[in-house]
Protein backbone atom coordinates (compact mmCIF):
# COMPACT_ATOMS: atom_id res chain seq x y z
CA UNK A 1 0.00 0.00 0.00
CA UNK A 2 2.77 2.33 0.87
CA UNK A 3 4.80 1.15 -2.08
CA UNK A 4 2.18 2.38 -4.49
CA UNK A 5 2.19 5.73 -2.76
CA UNK A 6 5.93 6.02 -3.19
CA UNK A 7 5.96 5.19 -6.85
CA UNK A 8 3.04 7.56 -7.27
CA UNK A 9 4.96 10.55 -6.02
CA UNK A 10 8.04 9.49 -7.96
CA UNK A 11 6.06 9.77 -11.15
CA UNK A 12 5.53 13.52 -10.78
CA UNK A 13 8.66 14.90 -12.45
CA UNK A 14 7.85 18.62 -12.07
CA UNK A 15 7.98 18.26 -8.30
CA UNK A 16 11.04 16.10 -8.29
CA UNK A 17 13.29 18.64 -9.99
CA UNK A 18 12.43 21.31 -7.45
CA UNK A 19 13.69 19.67 -4.29
CA UNK A 20 14.76 16.33 -5.56
CA UNK A 21 17.24 15.29 -2.92
CA UNK A 22 15.47 16.90 0.01
CA UNK A 23 12.16 15.37 -0.94
CA UNK A 24 13.60 11.92 -1.41
CA UNK A 25 15.37 12.10 1.90
CA UNK A 26 12.19 13.07 3.64
CA UNK A 27 10.44 10.21 1.92
CA UNK A 28 13.01 7.69 3.06
CA UNK A 29 12.74 9.10 6.53
CA UNK A 30 8.97 8.80 6.36
CA UNK A 31 9.28 5.24 5.14
CA UNK A 32 11.46 4.12 8.06
CA UNK A 33 9.13 5.85 10.46
CA UNK A 34 6.26 4.04 8.86
CA UNK A 35 8.00 0.72 9.40
CA UNK A 36 8.59 1.55 13.06
CA UNK A 37 4.96 2.52 13.47
CA UNK A 38 3.95 -0.71 11.79
CA UNK A 39 5.85 -2.95 14.18
CA UNK A 40 3.19 -3.27 16.90
CA UNK A 41 0.63 -4.20 14.24
CA UNK A 42 2.93 -6.84 12.81
CA UNK A 43 3.31 -8.25 16.27
CA UNK A 44 -0.45 -8.36 16.78
CA UNK A 45 -0.86 -10.06 13.42
CA UNK A 46 1.72 -12.63 14.46
CA UNK A 47 -0.16 -13.33 17.67
CA UNK A 48 -3.41 -13.78 15.78
CA UNK A 49 -1.77 -16.28 13.48
CA UNK A 50 -0.33 -18.11 16.48
CA UNK A 51 -3.76 -18.09 18.11
CA UNK A 52 -5.31 -19.53 14.97
CA UNK A 53 -2.75 -22.30 14.64
CA UNK A 54 -2.92 -23.19 18.33
CA UNK A 55 -6.71 -23.45 18.33
CA UNK A 56 -6.79 -25.55 15.17
CA UNK A 57 -4.33 -28.07 16.55
CA UNK A 58 -6.54 -28.50 19.61
CA UNK A 59 -9.34 -30.94 18.84
CA UNK A 60 -11.23 -30.01 22.07
CA UNK A 61 -11.80 -26.51 20.67
CA UNK A 62 -11.04 -24.64 23.89
CA UNK A 63 -11.24 -21.23 22.20
CA UNK A 64 -12.93 -19.86 19.10
CA UNK A 65 -10.56 -19.11 16.22
CA UNK A 66 -9.84 -15.51 15.26
CA UNK A 67 -12.25 -15.86 12.33
CA UNK A 68 -15.02 -17.13 14.53
CA UNK A 69 -14.39 -14.16 16.80
CA UNK A 70 -14.63 -11.76 13.89
CA UNK A 71 -17.79 -13.59 12.92
CA UNK A 72 -19.08 -13.02 16.44
CA UNK A 73 -18.41 -9.30 16.19
CA UNK A 74 -20.17 -9.17 12.82
CA UNK A 75 -23.08 -11.07 14.35
CA UNK A 76 -23.34 -8.42 17.05
CA UNK A 77 -23.26 -5.68 14.47
CA UNK A 78 -25.96 -7.42 12.46
CA UNK A 79 -28.25 -7.60 15.48
CA UNK A 80 -27.55 -3.93 16.34
CA UNK A 81 -26.17 -5.07 19.65
CA UNK A 82 -22.56 -3.93 19.35
CA UNK A 83 -23.27 -0.22 19.33
CA UNK A 84 -26.02 -0.60 21.91
CA UNK A 85 -23.80 -2.46 24.37
CA UNK A 86 -20.79 -0.21 23.85
CA UNK A 87 -22.93 2.87 24.39
CA UNK A 88 -24.51 1.33 27.50
CA UNK A 89 -21.11 0.59 29.04
CA UNK A 90 -19.62 3.96 28.13
CA UNK A 91 -22.70 5.72 29.46
CA UNK A 92 -22.27 4.11 32.88
CA UNK A 93 -18.56 4.79 33.00
CA UNK A 94 -19.07 8.40 31.99
CA UNK A 95 -21.57 9.02 34.74
CA UNK A 96 -19.87 7.09 37.51
CA UNK A 97 -16.44 8.43 36.69
CA UNK A 98 -17.51 12.05 36.18
CA UNK A 99 -19.52 12.15 39.40
CA UNK A 100 -16.57 10.69 41.28
CA UNK A 101 -14.17 13.20 39.70
CA UNK A 102 -16.44 16.17 40.40
CA UNK A 103 -16.73 15.24 44.06
CA UNK A 104 -13.38 13.63 44.81
CA UNK A 105 -11.01 16.13 43.20
CA UNK A 106 -12.09 19.33 44.98
CA UNK A 107 -12.53 17.42 48.22
CA UNK A 108 -9.13 15.77 47.93
CA UNK A 109 -7.38 19.02 47.04
CA UNK A 110 -8.95 20.76 50.01
CA UNK A 111 -8.00 17.91 52.34
CA UNK A 112 -4.44 17.88 51.04
CA UNK A 113 -4.18 21.61 51.45
CA UNK A 114 -5.17 21.50 55.11
CA UNK A 115 -2.66 19.01 56.36
CA UNK A 116 -4.48 18.46 59.64
CA UNK A 117 -7.57 17.22 57.86
CA UNK A 118 -5.41 14.82 55.95
CA UNK A 119 -3.95 13.41 59.15
CA UNK A 120 -7.40 12.90 60.66
CA UNK A 121 -8.81 11.20 57.57
CA UNK A 122 -5.87 9.06 56.62
CA UNK A 123 -6.69 5.95 58.71
CA UNK A 124 -10.23 5.61 57.41
CA UNK A 125 -9.04 6.09 53.84
CA UNK A 126 -6.40 3.43 54.26
CA UNK A 127 -9.04 0.99 55.56
CA UNK A 128 -11.48 1.69 52.75
CA UNK A 129 -8.86 1.49 50.05
CA UNK A 130 -8.18 -2.27 49.99
CA UNK A 131 -11.90 -3.04 49.64
CA UNK A 132 -12.49 -4.01 46.02
CA UNK A 133 -15.27 -2.02 44.39
CA UNK A 134 -16.79 -5.39 43.48
CA UNK A 135 -17.41 -6.10 47.13
CA UNK A 136 -20.02 -3.35 46.93
CA UNK A 137 -22.09 -5.25 44.36
CA UNK A 138 -24.60 -6.74 46.84
CA UNK A 139 -25.04 -3.37 48.51
CA UNK A 140 -25.46 -1.67 45.15
CA UNK A 141 -28.22 -4.11 44.23
CA UNK A 142 -29.83 -3.72 47.63
CA UNK A 143 -29.87 0.07 47.33
CA UNK A 144 -30.50 0.58 43.65
CA UNK A 145 -31.84 -2.72 42.34
CA UNK A 146 -30.69 -4.27 39.09
CA UNK A 147 -30.12 -1.52 36.54
CA UNK A 148 -28.04 1.39 35.39
CA UNK A 149 -28.01 3.09 38.74
CA UNK A 150 -26.32 0.14 40.40
CA UNK A 151 -23.61 0.01 37.77
CA UNK A 152 -23.05 3.76 37.94
CA UNK A 153 -22.83 3.53 41.70
CA UNK A 154 -20.22 0.77 41.53
CA UNK A 155 -18.09 2.77 39.10
CA UNK A 156 -18.46 5.78 41.33
CA UNK A 157 -17.29 3.77 44.32
CA UNK A 158 -14.40 2.34 42.36
CA UNK A 159 -13.24 5.73 41.09
CA UNK A 160 -13.89 7.92 44.09
CA UNK A 161 -11.18 6.70 46.45
CA UNK A 162 -8.33 6.54 43.94
CA UNK A 163 -9.20 10.05 42.76
CA UNK A 164 -9.47 11.32 46.31
CA UNK A 165 -6.08 9.90 47.23
CA UNK A 166 -4.44 11.25 44.08
CA UNK A 167 -5.85 14.70 44.75
CA UNK A 168 -4.74 14.70 48.37
CA UNK A 169 -1.25 13.74 47.29
CA UNK A 170 -1.18 16.25 44.48
CA UNK A 171 -2.17 19.07 46.83
CA UNK A 172 0.32 18.02 49.47
CA UNK A 173 3.19 17.89 47.06
CA UNK A 174 2.86 21.46 45.81
CA UNK A 175 6.19 22.92 46.94
CA UNK A 176 5.96 25.82 49.39
CA UNK A 177 8.35 27.78 47.19
CA UNK A 178 5.67 28.18 44.51
CA UNK A 179 3.02 29.29 46.96
CA UNK A 180 5.42 31.71 48.63
CA UNK A 181 6.53 33.10 45.29
CA UNK A 182 2.88 33.61 44.36
CA UNK A 183 2.19 35.43 47.60
CA UNK A 184 5.30 37.50 47.09
CA UNK A 185 3.92 38.73 43.77
CA UNK A 186 0.83 39.90 45.58
CA UNK A 187 -1.67 37.13 44.75
CA UNK A 188 -4.79 36.85 46.87
CA UNK A 189 -6.33 33.49 47.85
CA UNK A 190 -8.40 33.06 44.68
CA UNK A 191 -5.51 34.01 42.44
CA UNK A 192 -3.21 31.66 44.32
CA UNK A 193 -5.58 28.82 43.54
CA UNK A 194 -5.96 29.76 39.89
CA UNK A 195 -2.37 30.68 39.08
CA UNK A 196 -0.28 28.50 41.37
CA UNK A 197 -2.28 25.69 42.86
CA UNK A 198 -4.20 24.62 39.76
CA UNK A 199 -1.21 24.42 37.39
CA UNK A 200 0.93 22.81 40.07
CA UNK A 201 -1.48 19.93 40.77
CA UNK A 202 -2.59 19.36 37.19
CA UNK A 203 0.09 16.91 36.03
CA UNK A 204 -0.44 14.57 38.97
CA UNK A 205 -4.20 14.82 38.62
CA UNK A 206 -4.06 13.87 34.96
CA UNK A 207 -2.05 10.76 35.74
CA UNK A 208 -4.53 9.90 38.47
CA UNK A 209 -7.48 10.43 36.15
CA UNK A 210 -5.95 8.24 33.50
CA UNK A 211 -5.23 5.35 35.87
CA UNK A 212 -8.64 5.65 37.49
CA UNK A 213 -10.44 5.66 34.17
CA UNK A 214 -8.73 2.34 33.51
CA UNK A 215 -10.04 1.05 36.83
CA UNK A 216 -13.53 2.33 36.04
CA UNK A 217 -13.47 0.44 32.78
CA UNK A 218 -12.53 -2.75 34.63
CA UNK A 219 -15.30 -2.21 37.14
CA UNK A 220 -18.02 -1.57 34.58
CA UNK A 221 -17.49 -4.95 32.96
CA UNK A 222 -17.64 -6.71 36.29
CA UNK A 223 -20.68 -4.72 37.40
CA UNK A 224 -22.53 -5.49 34.20
CA UNK A 225 -21.98 -9.20 34.69
CA UNK A 226 -24.19 -9.08 37.74
CA UNK A 227 -26.09 -5.88 38.20
CA UNK A 228 -27.62 -5.10 34.79
CA UNK A 229 -28.85 -6.68 31.58
CA UNK A 230 -27.00 -4.76 28.92
CA UNK A 231 -23.46 -3.65 28.16
CA UNK A 232 -20.25 -5.47 27.30
CA UNK A 233 -19.96 -7.25 30.63
CA UNK A 234 -23.52 -8.53 30.29
CA UNK A 235 -22.72 -9.65 26.74
CA UNK A 236 -19.98 -11.90 28.04
CA UNK A 237 -22.01 -13.73 30.72
CA UNK A 238 -25.09 -13.78 28.54
CA UNK A 239 -23.21 -15.33 25.59
CA UNK A 240 -22.03 -18.11 27.85
CA UNK A 241 -25.31 -18.70 29.65
CA UNK A 242 -27.49 -18.61 26.56
CA UNK A 243 -25.88 -21.29 24.48
CA UNK A 244 -22.15 -21.32 25.06
CA UNK A 245 -21.42 -18.78 22.31
CA UNK A 246 -17.74 -18.53 23.07
CA UNK A 247 -17.16 -16.63 19.85
CA UNK A 248 -19.28 -13.85 21.35
CA UNK A 249 -17.44 -14.10 24.68
CA UNK A 250 -14.09 -13.53 23.01
CA UNK A 251 -15.59 -10.89 20.72
CA UNK A 252 -16.73 -9.03 23.85
CA UNK A 253 -13.28 -9.32 25.36
CA UNK A 254 -11.62 -7.95 22.24
CA UNK A 255 -13.99 -4.99 22.13
CA UNK A 256 -13.47 -4.26 25.83
CA UNK A 257 -9.73 -4.27 25.25
CA UNK A 258 -9.94 -1.98 22.24
CA UNK A 259 -12.16 0.56 23.94
CA UNK A 260 -10.04 0.55 27.09
CA UNK A 261 -7.03 1.19 24.90
CA UNK A 262 -8.76 4.10 23.16
CA UNK A 263 -9.77 5.64 26.49
CA UNK A 264 -6.17 5.49 27.61
CA UNK A 265 -4.94 7.05 24.39
CA UNK A 266 -7.43 9.88 24.91
CA UNK A 267 -6.25 10.53 28.45
CA UNK A 268 -2.63 10.33 27.41
CA UNK A 269 -3.15 13.07 24.88
CA UNK A 270 -3.94 15.34 27.84
CA UNK A 271 -0.48 14.64 29.23
CA UNK A 272 0.98 16.08 26.08
CA UNK A 273 -0.47 19.54 26.67
CA UNK A 274 2.62 21.72 26.99
CA UNK A 275 1.83 23.51 30.20
CA UNK A 276 1.00 20.20 31.90
CA UNK A 277 4.03 18.39 30.60
CA UNK A 278 6.68 19.94 32.80
CA UNK A 279 6.52 17.42 35.59
CA UNK A 280 7.00 14.48 33.25
CA UNK A 281 10.16 15.86 31.74
CA UNK A 282 11.83 17.61 34.62
CA UNK A 283 14.87 16.07 36.28
CA UNK B 1 29.96 44.66 69.19
CA UNK B 2 30.44 48.29 68.33
CA UNK B 3 27.11 50.01 67.77
CA UNK B 4 28.45 52.21 65.05
CA UNK B 5 28.75 49.25 62.75
CA UNK B 6 25.07 48.44 63.06
CA UNK B 7 23.94 51.76 61.75
CA UNK B 8 23.47 52.48 58.10
CA UNK B 9 26.06 54.44 56.25
CA UNK B 10 25.70 58.14 57.13
CA UNK B 11 23.84 60.45 54.82
CA UNK B 12 21.64 57.75 53.35
CA UNK B 13 18.02 56.98 54.08
CA UNK B 14 17.42 53.85 56.13
CA UNK B 15 15.55 51.30 54.05
CA UNK B 16 15.35 48.30 56.33
CA UNK B 17 15.78 48.08 60.04
CA UNK B 18 15.88 44.92 62.07
CA UNK B 19 15.50 45.49 65.79
CA UNK B 20 16.21 42.87 68.43
CA UNK B 21 14.87 40.08 66.28
CA UNK B 22 14.85 36.60 67.76
CA UNK B 23 13.36 33.52 66.24
CA UNK B 24 12.55 30.22 67.85
CA UNK B 25 11.07 27.33 65.89
CA UNK B 26 8.84 24.91 67.68
CA UNK B 27 8.43 21.52 66.11
CA UNK B 28 7.06 18.42 67.83
CA UNK B 29 7.33 20.28 71.12
CA UNK B 30 11.05 20.83 70.55
CA UNK B 31 12.35 24.39 70.56
CA UNK B 32 15.15 25.49 68.25
CA UNK B 33 16.63 28.91 68.89
CA UNK B 34 17.68 30.05 65.47
CA UNK B 35 18.16 33.81 65.74
CA UNK B 36 19.12 35.72 68.84
CA UNK B 37 18.85 39.45 69.15
CA UNK B 38 19.72 40.43 65.62
CA UNK B 39 20.07 44.16 64.93
CA UNK B 40 20.77 45.54 61.49
CA UNK B 41 20.12 48.67 59.50
CA UNK B 42 20.37 48.74 55.74
CA UNK B 43 20.29 51.96 53.81
CA UNK B 44 18.55 52.63 50.54
CA UNK B 45 20.37 51.19 47.55
CA UNK B 46 22.84 49.27 49.66
CA UNK B 47 24.17 45.81 48.82
CA UNK B 48 24.49 43.74 51.98
CA UNK B 49 25.74 40.17 52.18
CA UNK B 50 24.71 37.87 55.01
CA UNK B 51 27.50 35.41 55.60
CA UNK B 52 27.53 32.52 58.00
CA UNK B 53 27.89 28.77 58.42
CA UNK B 54 25.19 26.43 57.18
CA UNK B 55 22.22 26.23 59.53
CA UNK B 56 22.98 29.48 61.35
CA UNK B 57 19.69 31.05 60.39
CA UNK B 58 20.43 33.08 57.26
CA UNK B 59 17.38 31.85 55.38
CA UNK B 60 15.29 32.34 58.48
CA UNK B 61 16.47 35.93 58.89
CA UNK B 62 15.82 36.63 55.21
CA UNK B 63 12.34 35.12 55.51
CA UNK B 64 11.48 37.37 58.41
CA UNK B 65 12.74 40.40 56.49
CA UNK B 66 10.62 39.45 53.47
CA UNK B 67 7.55 38.88 55.61
CA UNK B 68 7.17 35.13 55.12
CA UNK B 69 7.90 34.49 58.80
CA UNK B 70 7.01 36.52 61.85
CA UNK B 71 9.87 36.75 64.33
CA UNK B 72 9.25 35.40 67.83
CA UNK B 73 10.28 38.77 69.18
CA UNK B 74 11.61 42.03 67.83
CA UNK B 75 10.47 44.14 64.89
CA UNK B 76 11.33 44.56 61.26
CA UNK B 77 10.58 47.78 59.44
CA UNK B 78 10.86 48.79 55.84
CA UNK B 79 10.69 52.51 55.08
CA UNK B 80 9.68 53.01 58.70
CA UNK B 81 6.68 50.68 58.45
CA UNK B 82 6.44 47.31 60.16
CA UNK B 83 6.56 44.36 57.75
CA UNK B 84 3.29 42.44 57.84
CA UNK B 85 3.70 39.99 55.02
CA UNK B 86 5.23 39.51 51.61
CA UNK B 87 4.95 42.44 49.26
CA UNK B 88 5.61 42.80 45.52
CA UNK B 89 7.89 45.73 46.26
CA UNK B 90 10.26 43.30 47.95
CA UNK B 91 10.92 40.15 45.99
CA UNK B 92 12.50 37.03 47.35
CA UNK B 93 14.66 34.87 45.09
CA UNK B 94 14.58 31.41 46.57
CA UNK B 95 17.46 29.17 47.48
CA UNK B 96 15.69 26.24 45.86
CA UNK B 97 14.45 26.65 42.33
CA UNK B 98 11.51 28.96 42.44
CA UNK B 99 10.64 29.46 38.77
CA UNK B 100 7.23 28.12 37.79
CA UNK B 101 7.77 25.01 35.67
CA UNK B 102 4.34 25.28 34.05
CA UNK B 103 5.08 28.68 32.51
CA UNK B 104 7.44 29.58 29.69
CA UNK B 105 10.29 32.03 30.14
CA UNK B 106 7.95 34.81 29.02
CA UNK B 107 5.20 33.57 31.31
CA UNK B 108 7.52 33.52 34.29
CA UNK B 109 8.93 36.98 33.71
CA UNK B 110 5.45 38.36 33.10
CA UNK B 111 4.00 36.60 36.14
CA UNK B 112 3.85 39.68 38.36
CA UNK B 113 2.82 42.02 35.56
CA UNK B 114 -0.86 41.21 35.12
CA UNK B 115 -1.83 44.77 36.02
CA UNK B 116 0.00 46.22 33.02
CA UNK B 117 -1.57 46.55 29.58
CA UNK B 118 -0.52 43.94 27.07
CA UNK B 119 1.93 46.12 25.09
CA UNK B 120 3.52 47.41 28.29
CA UNK B 121 3.84 43.89 29.60
CA UNK B 122 5.38 42.59 26.40
CA UNK B 123 7.85 45.41 26.33
CA UNK B 124 8.84 44.83 29.93
CA UNK B 125 9.26 41.11 29.31
CA UNK B 126 11.43 41.72 26.26
CA UNK B 127 13.58 44.13 28.25
CA UNK B 128 14.32 41.64 31.02
CA UNK B 129 14.70 38.69 28.68
CA UNK B 130 17.48 40.67 27.09
CA UNK B 131 18.97 41.83 30.37
CA UNK B 132 19.52 38.27 31.61
CA UNK B 133 20.50 36.98 28.19
CA UNK B 134 17.63 34.60 27.53
CA UNK B 135 16.85 35.82 24.02
CA UNK B 136 15.69 32.97 21.83
CA UNK B 137 14.29 31.09 24.81
CA UNK B 138 11.16 33.19 25.32
CA UNK B 139 8.88 30.27 24.52
CA UNK B 140 10.92 27.62 26.33
CA UNK B 141 9.80 25.96 29.53
CA UNK B 142 12.16 25.84 32.53
CA UNK B 143 12.68 22.11 32.01
CA UNK B 144 14.44 22.99 28.76
CA UNK B 145 16.82 25.46 30.45
CA UNK B 146 20.11 24.87 32.24
CA UNK B 147 20.47 25.52 35.96
CA UNK B 148 22.15 28.87 35.40
CA UNK B 149 19.47 29.94 32.95
CA UNK B 150 16.74 29.06 35.44
CA UNK B 151 18.47 31.09 38.09
CA UNK B 152 18.77 34.06 35.73
CA UNK B 153 15.12 33.62 34.84
CA UNK B 154 14.15 33.85 38.48
CA UNK B 155 16.21 37.00 38.91
CA UNK B 156 14.54 38.46 35.82
CA UNK B 157 11.09 37.58 37.15
CA UNK B 158 11.96 39.39 40.36
CA UNK B 159 13.35 42.47 38.59
CA UNK B 160 10.44 42.71 36.17
CA UNK B 161 8.01 43.90 38.86
CA UNK B 162 10.48 46.69 39.62
CA UNK B 163 10.81 46.01 43.36
CA UNK B 164 12.86 48.34 45.49
CA UNK B 165 14.33 45.49 47.48
CA UNK B 166 15.64 42.09 46.50
CA UNK B 167 16.25 39.23 48.87
CA UNK B 168 18.53 36.66 47.32
CA UNK B 169 19.05 33.39 49.17
CA UNK B 170 22.23 31.75 47.93
CA UNK B 171 21.04 32.35 44.39
CA UNK B 172 24.21 31.08 42.78
CA UNK B 173 24.95 28.28 45.22
CA UNK B 174 24.06 25.47 42.84
CA UNK B 175 25.94 26.85 39.86
CA UNK B 176 29.36 25.89 38.58
CA UNK B 177 32.16 28.31 39.37
CA UNK B 178 32.33 29.91 35.92
CA UNK B 179 28.60 30.56 35.68
CA UNK B 180 28.71 31.85 39.22
CA UNK B 181 31.33 34.44 38.32
CA UNK B 182 29.34 35.55 35.28
CA UNK B 183 26.18 35.81 37.36
CA UNK B 184 27.94 37.87 40.01
CA UNK B 185 29.07 40.48 37.55
CA UNK B 186 25.64 40.49 35.91
CA UNK B 187 24.01 41.07 39.29
CA UNK B 188 26.43 43.91 40.00
CA UNK B 189 25.71 45.43 36.63
CA UNK B 190 21.95 45.26 37.27
CA UNK B 191 22.38 46.64 40.77
CA UNK B 192 24.44 49.55 39.52
CA UNK B 193 21.92 50.26 36.77
CA UNK B 194 18.79 50.02 38.89
CA UNK B 195 20.01 50.78 42.44
CA UNK B 196 17.88 48.33 44.32
CA UNK B 197 18.53 47.53 47.92
CA UNK B 198 19.89 43.98 47.92
CA UNK B 199 20.22 41.52 50.77
CA UNK B 200 22.24 38.61 49.54
CA UNK B 201 22.75 35.41 51.53
CA UNK B 202 25.83 33.33 50.93
CA UNK B 203 28.27 31.14 52.75
CA UNK B 204 31.01 31.91 50.28
CA UNK B 205 33.41 34.47 51.76
CA UNK B 206 34.88 35.50 48.41
CA UNK B 207 31.45 36.02 46.95
CA UNK B 208 30.50 38.26 49.86
CA UNK B 209 33.63 40.39 49.64
CA UNK B 210 33.34 40.71 45.87
CA UNK B 211 29.74 41.88 45.93
CA UNK B 212 28.81 43.67 49.11
CA UNK B 213 29.00 47.19 50.45
CA UNK B 214 28.94 45.57 53.87
CA UNK B 215 29.35 41.95 54.89
CA UNK B 216 27.29 40.84 57.88
CA UNK B 217 29.07 37.92 59.53
CA UNK B 218 26.80 35.65 61.54
CA UNK B 219 27.78 33.11 64.18
CA UNK B 220 26.69 29.49 64.26
CA UNK B 221 23.27 28.70 65.70
CA UNK B 222 21.72 30.48 67.49
CA UNK B 223 22.62 33.05 64.89
CA UNK B 224 23.79 36.40 66.12
CA UNK B 225 25.59 39.12 64.24
CA UNK B 226 29.26 38.67 64.98
CA UNK B 227 30.65 41.53 62.99
CA UNK B 228 29.79 43.85 60.17
CA UNK B 229 32.62 44.47 57.73
CA UNK B 230 32.33 47.46 55.37
CA UNK B 231 33.99 46.73 52.04
CA UNK B 232 35.26 50.10 50.96
CA UNK B 233 36.49 49.15 47.51
CA UNK B 234 34.94 50.69 44.41
CA UNK B 235 33.53 48.43 41.69
CA UNK B 236 34.91 46.83 39.58
CA UNK B 237 36.99 45.28 42.33
CA UNK B 238 40.50 44.09 41.87
CA UNK B 239 40.35 40.78 43.68
CA UNK B 240 44.12 40.49 43.92
CA UNK B 241 44.60 43.89 45.53
CA UNK B 242 46.16 44.09 48.98
CA UNK B 243 43.12 45.67 50.54
CA UNK B 244 40.74 43.05 49.13
CA UNK B 245 42.90 40.27 50.52
CA UNK B 246 43.15 41.97 53.92
CA UNK B 247 39.39 42.27 54.20
CA UNK B 248 38.84 38.71 53.09
CA UNK B 249 41.42 37.28 55.46
CA UNK B 250 39.97 39.35 58.26
CA UNK B 251 36.63 37.63 57.73
CA UNK B 252 38.28 34.23 57.52
CA UNK B 253 39.85 34.88 60.91
CA UNK B 254 36.59 36.19 62.30
CA UNK B 255 34.87 32.95 61.38
CA UNK B 256 37.73 31.06 62.98
CA UNK B 257 39.24 29.58 59.88
CA UNK B 258 42.91 29.78 59.18
CA UNK B 259 43.27 30.71 55.53
CA UNK B 260 45.21 27.61 54.69
CA UNK B 261 44.25 24.26 53.36
N1 LIG C 1 10.32 25.35 59.70
C1 LIG C 1 11.29 25.00 60.57
N2 LIG C 1 10.96 24.34 61.71
C2 LIG C 1 11.92 24.00 62.59
N3 LIG C 1 13.22 24.27 62.44
C3 LIG C 1 13.61 24.91 61.33
C4 LIG C 1 12.66 25.32 60.33
N4 LIG C 1 13.33 25.95 59.35
C5 LIG C 1 14.63 25.93 59.70
N5 LIG C 1 14.80 25.32 60.89
C6 LIG C 1 16.08 25.16 61.60
O1 LIG C 1 16.62 26.44 61.78
C7 LIG C 1 18.02 26.42 61.58
C8 LIG C 1 18.42 27.51 60.61
O2 LIG C 1 17.86 27.24 59.34
P1 LIG C 1 18.13 28.18 58.10
O3 LIG C 1 17.48 27.55 56.94
O4 LIG C 1 17.71 29.56 58.45
O5 LIG C 1 19.71 28.12 57.98
P2 LIG C 1 20.67 28.73 56.86
O6 LIG C 1 21.63 29.60 57.56
O7 LIG C 1 19.88 29.32 55.76
O8 LIG C 1 21.42 27.44 56.36
P3 LIG C 1 21.97 27.08 54.90
O9 LIG C 1 23.20 27.87 54.67
O10 LIG C 1 22.28 25.63 55.00
O11 LIG C 1 20.88 27.39 53.92
C9 LIG C 1 18.38 25.03 61.11
O12 LIG C 1 18.99 24.36 62.19
C10 LIG C 1 17.07 24.40 60.78
O13 LIG C 1 17.09 23.06 61.16
MG1 LIG D 1 19.51 28.82 53.78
Amino acid sequence: MCMSKMSGSDSIPQRADMQASGGRQKMRHGWSRFVVALRPFLFIALLIVAWDIAVRRQPAHLLPTPWETVGGILDLVRHNLLLKYVVASLFRVTWGFSLAAILAIPLGLAIGWYRRAEMALNPILQILRPISPLAWIPIAILWFGVGDLSAVFLIFVGSFLPLLLTSINAARSVPDVYVNAGRNFGLGPMQLIARIFYPAVMPQLIVGLRITLGVAWLVVVAAEMIAVDSGLGFLIVDARNAGNRYDLVVAGMVIIGLIGFLLDVGMRSLEKVKSFRWSYSED
Amino acid sequence: MVTKEVEAAPGLKTKLSVDNVSMTYKRDGKLTHVLENVNLEVSDGEFVCLLGPSGCGKTTLLNTMAGFLTPTSGTIQVNGEAVRGPDPRRIFVFQERGVFPWLTVEGNIGFGLSKLTKPEREQRIAHYVKMVGLQGFEKSYPAELSGGMKQRLEVARALAVNPDMLFLDEPFGALDSITRLVMRSELLRIWQAERKTIIFVTHDIDEAVQLADRVVVMSARPGTIQQIVPIDIAHPRDISSQHYLELRDGIFKQIGLAHQV
